[in-house]
């Protein structure tokens, strides 16, 4: 396996593009380094991104921020900034594995593995996030949930990788929340995930966005289910509406971890519960 | 197959050696330096064991390539006594007794010195979650969380 551990962002896109063989990206290296060891892959090439300078940033513009594909868990969520404005986002990314594990992995590793109960993608869906990818012919960007096509595939060409997450700044008035359910209390694996970014005008509900983890062969955008919300106050009747609708979009299988009925279930409660925590923290700030 | 040269610092002192690409920093660490002190577990970033210190934050050296080592600073469980003084956590562990067959206790205590040098002052709660990916099959981890509490106070009170 030749390892290649570019300084810029320049060369990175050279030697990985120019590459033809099996090859991958090594930033966390929390899941690759179980794959290689493991043999379910052995790529000829690993690039490790991690020295380089501006993927190991996380920057603040006018309009969004811009999280590079090197940024460890630890390091976004010691943010404080970044964490008072989008605490859900947060959220899900302090929930991926141990200290240890929070000190190596990356956001983009979690997205970019593409797994159905990824903790930290479905608060960014529900944030509009999009990723910046680069490749031979320079730069792109894409909407999350046109990038992930499946359960560990994503849309891209061979001679791309992603550098960056970009999130918009925040609106006023409003507040994201991820919540998952797990068996245990700490160090676990999604059974069913819920990320919520809701906006709040005259005490009605003027923007939200309802997305579920682990409900699906990738995360679900529930379209309905934001819809039945808007314009609407938060009450019983509204809440018990976004939990029905959610309990049918939510697409499960049965594993040992969740049997359909029961992750269906726990959807629509996650929801209600991401759903009133969101508003909670508008309500709080204001 | 071709080795790969690197050069890193570990526990203060300039390591030099040979690997393969595809070897762990852990099994580097143990089979070309003698750094036997970290153990391998689980091999997957589950349990701990293999803990170390790598600019600054702990890490599961299993989780890591030896490459990576290049120009980098680690700490190991070796480096943690000074000149055979024994570290207040492990003097600790010993007075709680928080400690039984041994395989997980360097990682822990790895990881319990990084969490001091971050907090000063943890509460219980905030040990449990930072050792939660330190597994002990022995202790069932009320010594070790009370041998860390202890630890901080006696470095907060000599400090």
């Amino acid at each position: 396996m030749r390892y290649e551990a570019p300084q810029t962002l320049n060369q990175a896109v050279n030697v990985f593009s120019e590459f033809n063989g099996l090859k991958r990206i090594l930033a966390g290296g929390t899941d690759i380094l179980v794959q290689l060891r493991t043999d379910v892959i052995q790529p000829e090439l690993l690039m490790n991104i991690k020295d380089i300078e501006e993927l190991g940033k996380i920057e603040l513009f006018d309009n969004f921020w811009k999280i590079g594909a090197g940024v460890s868990a630890a390091n976004i969520t010691r943010n404080k900034e970044f964490s008072k404005e989008w605490p859900g986002i947060t959220e899900g990314v302090g929930l991926i594995g141990s200290t240890q594990i929070q000190n190596r992995a990356t956001l983009v590793g979690n997205l970019s593995n593409a797994s159905p109960a990824a903790d930290g993608v479905p608060a960014l869906v529900a944030a509009n996030a999009m990723v910046e990818i680069v490749g031979r012919n320079g730069n792109r960007k894409l909407e999350i949930l046109s990038l992930i096509s499946g359960p560990g595939k994503l849309n891209m060409k061979s001679d791309e990788f992603i550098s960056h997450i970009l999130i918009p700044r925040q609106n006023k008035n409003s507040s994201d929340c991820y919540i998952r359910f797990i068996p245990r209390t700490e160090m676990d694996i999604a059974v069913v995930g819920c990320g919520v970014n809701l906006s709040v005008e005259n005490n009605n509900i003027s923007a939200v966005k309802v997305v579920l983890g682990a409900v699906g062969p990738k995360v679900i955008f529930s379209e309905e289910a934001s819809n039945s919300l808007l314009g609407a106050s938060l009450n019983a009747d509204s809440l018990s509406k976004l939990q029905e609708i959610c309990e049918r979009d939510a697409k499960p299988i049965d594993d040992k971890r969740g049997t359909i009925d029961f992750r269906r279930k726990v959807a629509g409660v996650l929801a209600k519960r991401a759903v009133e925590k969101a508003y909670k923290r508008i309500m709080e700030d204001s | 197959m071709k080795k790969v040269h690197v050069s890193t610092t570990i526990n203060g002192d300039n390591k030099e050696f040979l690997c393969d690409t595809r070897e762990t920093l852990l099994d580097a660490l143990r089979d070309h330096l003698a750094l036997t002190g970290s153990k391998e577990g689980c091999g997957t970033g589950d349990c701990g064991a293999c803990s170390v210190i790598f600019e600054g934050e702990v890490i599961c050296s299993c989780l890591a390539l030896a490459v990576e080592a290049e120009g980098k600073n680690i700490d190991t469980i070796e480096g943690m006594a000074n000149d055979g003084k024994l570290h207040i956590l492990q003097k600790k562990f010993l007075e709680h007794a928080a400690l039984q067959c041994g395989i997980c206790t360097p990682g822990i205590l790895m990881a319990s010195k990084s969490l001091l040098q971050q907090n000063k002052e943890p509460t219980k709660e905030e040990v449990r979650f930072w050792l939660a990916g330190n597994l002990c099959r022995c202790t069932g981890y009320d010594k070790i969380i009370n041998a860390v509490l202890d630890a901080a106070k006696e470095m907060r009170e000599t400090v």
